[in-house]
């Protein structure tokens, strides 16, 4: 079963002081409110966030019913734009995987990779015995969950009292708080030209095809500062 | 519940655990310092930076109605706030959304 005392240590991880709670907490707000004026009531909003915990997969849902998309073209809208928790995946389960665990714990903690609880475990990995790191995970991800559902219920009840210029306001925090994890991360050549790439290509790969840009700027510009790190380290 | 809506979710849900599900599998071969994971791995970053870049220049949501420039201003002063703050996230991170409702109230 899930050892509690690495699960509760990776529940905690986001008490800290630079934690992404607060950050993850407002960036639901807003998703909160906007799905009441979508029509969706408390329930739904509760079971979506906790379901797909992915903002740009939610964001992404709540466009395409907005315009009245059908349920394939809805799968395929979010499937794409959430298709980057697939390198986001194999680029952190490796460093979690060990023997003694049993295979369930990761088909059922994939759920938890998004991108604040993706930086958490990655910057804290090494800090915890490898056999222990799927509890750690475990922990972390039942904490982001927590602060998103959280954040829907306040988004969704205090949706009235919010005005445009304060839901701008909210929205703008994410990228923020993403950036700055991203340029915090980058320590070494290979993520810092990751990083540098992927801002650069993403929005120039978007004026050319906005469906496909995250994904191409994704495999072109991290293949590049791959082969790059690679060069230079040997 | 509006089985509309449920449906909705429920598709959403399925798109987005389908990646995470295929990410674990392909994680079993493996192993962490292999050329595969480090090549993983920058596609990651890249792949979220690129996510970052496009949510601030070509934003979807309620993000549309701020112009670029304010944006851009915002972004730029929270950068700087991090890198005085000693890289601390959640100084920048309230500081943006306070100056974006600011600046989006008056300009």
């Amino acid at each position: 079963m899930i050892n509690k005392k690495f699960f509760f240590k990776g529940y905690r991880s986001i008490l800290t002081h630079d934690s992404p709670a607060i950050a993850l907490t407002c960036c639901f707000i807003a998703i909160g409110a906007l799905f009441k004026n979508l029509g969706f009531n408390i329930q739904e909003s509760i079971f979506s966030t906790m379901l797909t915990y992915a903002l740009p997969g939610s964001l992404v849902m709540a466009e395409s019913m907005l315009i009245g998309a059908s349920l394939f073209n809805i799968f395929l809208a979010v499937w794409f734009v959430n298709a980057r928790l697939y390198p986001m995946t194999v680029s952190l389960f490796p460093l979690m995987m060990h023997k003694s665990q049993p295979k369930w714990k990761y088909y059922f903690s994939c759920h938890f990779i998004a991108v604040s609880a993706w930086l958490i475990m990655r910057s804290n990995y090494k800090q915890i015995p490898k056999k222990h790191r799927i509890d750690y995970w475990i922990g972390i991800g039942s904490a982001t969950v927590s602060v998103s559902v959280l954040g829907t219920y306040i988004g969704f009840s205090f949706s009235d009292y919010f005005n445009k210029d304060m839901m701008i306001g909210l929205a703008i925090l994410n990228p923020v708080y993403f950036l700055c994890m991203m340029v915090g991360a980058s320590k070494t050549i290979q993520i810092t030209l990751s990083v540098s790439l992927g801002i650069i290509l993403g929005p120039v790969i978007y004026l050319y095809s906005p469906e496909w840009s995250i994904l191409l700027a994704g495999v072109i510009g991290g293949t590049i500062a791959y082969l790059i790190g690679e060069h230079s380290v040997s | 519940m509006s089985a509309n809506i449920v449906y909705a979710i429920l598709v959403t849900s399925l798109a987005t655990f389908l990646s995470r599900f295929l990410g674990v599998i392909s994680s079993q071969g493996i192993k962490e310092t292999s050329k595969l994971f480090r090549w993983f791995n920058c596609l990651a970053y890249a792949t979220l930076a690129a996510l970052i870049a496009r949510t601030i220049i070509f934003p979807a949501g309620v993000l549309v109605d701020s112009t670029y420039s304010s944006r851009l201003i915002v972004v730029l002063l929270s950068l700087f706030v991090f890198f005085i703050s000693k890289k601390n996230y959640i100084y920048p991170t309230v500081f943006s959304a306070i100056c974006m409702t600011i600046i989006n109230n008056y300009i």
